[in-house]
């Protein structure tokens, strides 16, 4: 019996969508020692969504509640993760490895004094042991690693673990828990929203990437106009070279320096394929490339490639994908 | 302002990765190592801090193999005023035990200030920092890209999904910076010479034995060959069709 | 953001340097990477010299590298001071020739023909780059025997008045000072020769670009009138002596373009593998193509003796066992090496190589400067030629 928890992540008061991916995660985890998962979202009062998360595999579903909760408090987070994972002795703890995760998670590690597998991309149970595989070296290489402690603390690379539905009748409870005043010592004064209705690129299902072969600022309306055209699904990302022009944030740019991505679908426009570039992409489901010169490196790891100009190919693209969701 | 810096010597990010032959770890014979990316940002931070309270020391602490004293003097090279190596064989893959070495080594040192980079580029691991500030049970922002300082109190933004996060802590603290907060320095010439003179103390150190252990190190899985679908807008229909029914993504 | 350069080097030469040695390479080629190479396409086929680039170089303390610390320099070995060059040489001889002409051609005759009053002035002022130089040696008819130079300084009361043209000057329009080379005596008495600190703003002191070049095109090269500029008497350079100081000066700048030259033929040899590898035609990368590889490995070996050459020149130099003649002998080579290093890159880029996007071309343009100036390789080989018989082919 493996008794596994996931640890989930709400914004203003609703579900984040990488939970149900923790879910999943943990659901395997839990299958493979013939187990339960238990879910626990912490929140200024209840979560929209945690009801559902029966559909995805959790046994049993805690929200944790105080006024200072509402936003993610580092300090106030781990003392609430820490006391129910040393309430009910888990083999396996799950989070998610996204912004919140990756502050969370070693917290809690270096509190319980156990190891973290971060940025797991998959895991299993081998002869009673857990192990997980991450990538290192910049997804140069994988590394497979066994957790000789318990609980085994792992978080899981978002858009990895695809949401599967397995449905259960969950047991949903809320508890009312205890926290310092303002959540800890440190404190989210406030989240400077991303523009209304913006995916991250680090979770977004589909994402449209740009680079120099763009030329200037402007012609990323392109790139916006055909990730329109995915319906909602689709993110534009960006290689260093054009954010360090400053032509888009930082907050775009995907690979070594920037963000690892692993979509559905990665099309890469006007971006040759450096290798630092290709660190941040390479685990992508999917990758189309448009580039007019037929000998970059970008075509190695392309699953798809157009040889040609981004200026003739993209807005003819971006028509027929209207077509297809129209 | 005193000044906390946990600096590793990697891979450098070209580095082509050949696996050593007992499948565990990197080949690295004919391997570069540099000061790790993220840790450059973290180092510049602290010099322009103390730069700009105009006393105060900066401090790097690595922990690592004998070799890594080149990685230390190339802070040193940067402007940084002392360093600590806690010298092992070996980096563990586990984060923690690397975290427990630097928090003993930084325990009673009276920082204000302990910066480590958001994670290192060759294990991902990214985790070492908050770990630290765990144990030392000092507040931690993680991945910063920006930061403000008054007094006792700080003010860092890091960037979460969709948004950036404003945080405000009090000193010391432990930050762990990102791509953004600063464009670190080129070592000047000088600095090279004079990083040889300054003090660089070596501590032999002993790692707690750790939970986890390495089954593998592989290659990843090979993507299937890239492939042209074709010249220019003509191409288009065949891509679509191929996303649509082969790869079953649209 | 371009590509990091990883260095040629197939003989573990890495090894035979210190640690500060790498560190000071790394250093010069991380900014090369990122400074020097996103920009010199532009700036060349502009025909600019990036004048942006100066207050960097100065911060990085690349001026004057090997002169002492006491003058606000970083104190190097010539090890070291060698492969800075070769770093800036690999992004472009226009900026490595800036930097020669700084370091090896203003702050070295200040700081080895200098009064101890002129070495306070103005080597703190040339190694901040806060003052720019230029060298006046060569004139409209005197290039390979400077010795018959006709620019003239009379001694008078006040000072000295100089007279003449000099021509091919790097920087010259740009300069605050320069240092000009002049008879005190009689034409015919090359023993006469001295060396001068003339500020450019002096009177009846002109400075003009030189037009049309299609080679060293990231550098300003002009030609210098000089029609009765009064200067003090401090303005001598007290210890220069005869045609050999502007010689020694030569020396020490050829030196630096001795390792500079292994820059470029870097440059090019990396531009070369990584499209040979890239490049498909026939169904193949052209690298599998056994042409191909043959100039690969002929490129390679070249740099290798070429590297190694200059590591040995490098370590007498720093022992005090260099002569002249040595670095006649690196410079000769390795230039020509360079030269047929950037050629054959070229041709092996096909179409692209003619393209200021790729390196190749530029680099071989450049190095026909590089082939001319500090002596022609014609002279050098004048010079070992006497060396080795005795005999001279001067005169
Ligand atoms: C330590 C380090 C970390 C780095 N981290 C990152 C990172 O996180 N992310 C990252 O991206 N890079 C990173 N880099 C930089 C990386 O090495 C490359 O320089 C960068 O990715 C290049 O960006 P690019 O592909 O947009 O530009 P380029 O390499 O200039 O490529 C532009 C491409 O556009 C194509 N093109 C031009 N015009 C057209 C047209 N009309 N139609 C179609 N195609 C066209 C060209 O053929 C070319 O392939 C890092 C480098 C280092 C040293
Ligand atoms: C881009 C550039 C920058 C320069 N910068 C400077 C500078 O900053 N300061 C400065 O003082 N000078 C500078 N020079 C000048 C350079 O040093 C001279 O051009 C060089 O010394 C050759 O002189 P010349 O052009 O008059 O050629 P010449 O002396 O006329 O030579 C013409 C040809 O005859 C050959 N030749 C000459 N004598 C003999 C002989 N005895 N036997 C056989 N062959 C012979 C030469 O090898 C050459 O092939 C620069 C030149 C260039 C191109």
């Amino acid at each position: 019996m493996t008794a596994v928890l996931a640890v989930l992540e709400q914004r203003d008061g609703a579900l984040r969508k990488v939970s149900h991916e923790v879910v999943t995660g943990a659901r395997r985890l839990a299958d493979a020692g013939s187990g339960t998962v238990e879910a626990l979202v912490l929140g200024g009062g209840t979560v929209s969504g945690a009801d559902q998360l029966g559909r995805f595999g959790a046994d049993r579903v805690t929200t944790a509640t105080h006024a200072a909760l509402g936003r993610y408090t580092p300090e106030g987070y781990t003392r609430v993760v820490v006391e129910r994972v040393r309430a009910r002795q888990y083999d396996a703890v799950v989070f998610p490895a996204s912004a919140t995760g990756r502050d969370l998670a070693p917290r809690v590690a270096a509190r319980l004094g156990v190891p973290l597998a971060a940025d797991v991309t998959d895991l299993g149970i081998e002869g009673g042991a857990i192990w997980a595989t991450r990538p290192v070296y910049a997804g140069k290489a994988l590394l497979k690693v066994k957790l000789l402690a318990r609980p085994a603390l792992l978080s899981l690379r978002p858009n990895v673990f695809t949401p599967v539905e397995r449905p259960r009748a969950a047991a949903a409870e809320t508890a009312k828990v205890d926290v310092p005043e303002r959540g800890g010592r440190v404190v989210v004064r406030e989240i400077k929203a991303a523009a209304a209705g913006a995916l991250d690129v680090a979770e977004a299902p589909i994402v449209v990437s740009g680079g120099r072969g763009l030329k200037e600022p402007a012609n990323f309306r392109l790139l916006e106009e055909l990730a329109r055209a995915f319906g909602g699904k689709a993110a534009v990302g960006a290689s260093r070279a054009v954010v360090d022009a400053g032509w888009r944030p930082h907050a775009d740019q995907v690979g070594q320096t920037g963000k690892t991505v692993s979509p559905t679908l990665y099309v890469a426009v006007g971006i040759s394929g450096a290798i630092q570039h290709l660190a941040g992409m390479r685990t992508s489901k999917v990758i189309v490339a448009i580039n007019r010169d037929k000998d970059a490196p970008i075509f190695k790891v392309a699953d798809y490639g157009i040889v040609g100009d981004l200026f003739e190919i993209v807005p003819r693209l971006t028509e027929e994908i209207r077509k297809l969701h129209a | 302002m005193k000044i906390a810096v946990c600096i590793k010597r990697v891979a450098d990010s070209e580095t082509r990765v050949k696996i050593a032959a007992d499948g565990k770890a990197l080949d690295e014979a004919g391997v570069k190592f540099v000061l790790n990316p993220y840790d450059e940002f973290a180092v510049e931070e602290a010099l322009r801090r103390k730069e700009q309270a105009g006393s105060g020391e900066v401090v790097v602490v690595a922990l690592g193999p004998a070799a890594a004293q080149e990685t230390i003097r190339a802070a040193l090279a940067m402007g940084v005023d002392r360093g600590v190596l806690l010298q092992v064989d070996r980096i563990p893959a586990d984060g923690l035990v690397v975290a427990q070495a630097l928090a003993a080594e930084l325990k009673d040192g009276g920082y204000d200030l302990i910066l480590c980079g958001k994670m290192a580029i060759d294990d991902y691991n990214h985790q070492v920092g908050p770990m630290v500030a765990e144990l030392l049970g000092l507040p931690c922002v993680t991945s910063i890209a920006h930061l403000e300082l008054q007094g006792n109190t700080g003010v860092a933004e890091r960037e979460v999904e969709g948004g950036i996060e404003v945080c405000e802590f009090p000193l010391p603290a432990v930050l762990t910076t990102d791509k953004g907060l600063n464009e670190p320095r080129y070592p000047a010439l000088k600095g090279i010479m004079a990083a040889k003179k300054k003090p660089l103390d070596i501590k032999p150190t002993a790692l707690a034995v750790g939970g986890l252990e390495v089954l593998a190190m592989t290659p990843p899985p090979d993507r299937k060959d890239g492939r042209i679908v074709g010249e220019g807008v003509a191409a288009i229909p065949e891509l679509l069709r191929l996303l649509r029914e082969e790869a079953k993504v649209l | 953001m371009a590509l990091r350069f990883q260095g040629v080097d197939f003989y573990d030469a890495d090894g035979l340097l210190t640690e500060e040695e790498r560190a000071v390479r790394d250093t010069v080629r991380a900014w090369v990477d990122d400074n020097v190479i996103p920009v010199i396409g532009e700036h060349y086929v502009a025909g600019k010299f990036p004048t942006h680039l100066v207050p960097q170089m100065a911060e990085l303390g690349l001026f004057g590298a090997n002169l002492p610390e006491e003058f606000g320099c970083a104190g190097l070995n010539n090890v070291a001071y060698g492969l800075i060059m070769q770093e800036l040489e690999r992004g472009d001889s226009g900026v490595r020739s800036f930097a020669s002409v700084q370091g090896a051609l203003v702050m070295y005759p200040i700081y080895e023909f200098g009064s101890d009053e002129q070495k306070r002035r103005w080597l703190p002022e040339l190694a901040s780059g806060r003052r720019i130089g230029c060298f006046g040696l060569t004139e409209p008819d005197y290039g390979s025997n400077p010795g018959g130079m006709i620019t003239v300084a009379k001694e008078t009361k006040e000072g000295w008045v100089l007279n003449g043209a000099k021509m091919w000057i790097t920087n010259g329009s740009t300069a605050d000072v320069a240092i000009v080379w002049a008879k005190t005596a009689r034409l015919d008495d090359p023993g006469s020769i001295r060396g001068f600190i003339v500020p450019t703003d002096a009177k009846g002191f002109a400075a003009k670009d030189q037009q049309g070049k299609l080679s060293l095109r990231a550098s300003d090269t002009s030609e210098l009138v000089l029609q009765d500029v009064c200067v003090p008497k401090e303005a001598l350079l007290p210890k220069s002596a005869g045609l050999k100081s502007p010689l020694m000066c030569l020396t020490a700048a050829r030196y630096g373009i001795a390792w500079g030259a292994v820059g470029s033929a870097m440059a090019c040899y990396d531009e070369a593998v990584r499209y040979a590898k890239a490049r498909v035609v026939f169904d193949r990368p052209i690298g599998g193509f056994q042409l191909q590889q043959a100039r690969l490995v002929e490129m390679l070996t070249e740099i290798t003796k070429a590297q190694l050459l200059c590591l040995q020149l490098g370590r007498l130099k720093d022992q005090g066992k260099m002569s002249p003649q040595q670095v006649s002998l690196a410079k000769r080579n390795n230039v020509s090496m360079a030269t047929d290093v950037a050629r054959e890159s070229r041709r092996l880029l096909g179409a692209s190589g003619i393209l200021a996007e790729y390196q190749a071309m530029r680099h071989l343009a450049n190095l026909e400067s590089v082939y001319t100036y500090e002596g022609t390789h014609d002279i050098h080989t004048l010079i070992l030629g006497q060396e080795i018989t005795g005999l001279s082919a001067f005169n």
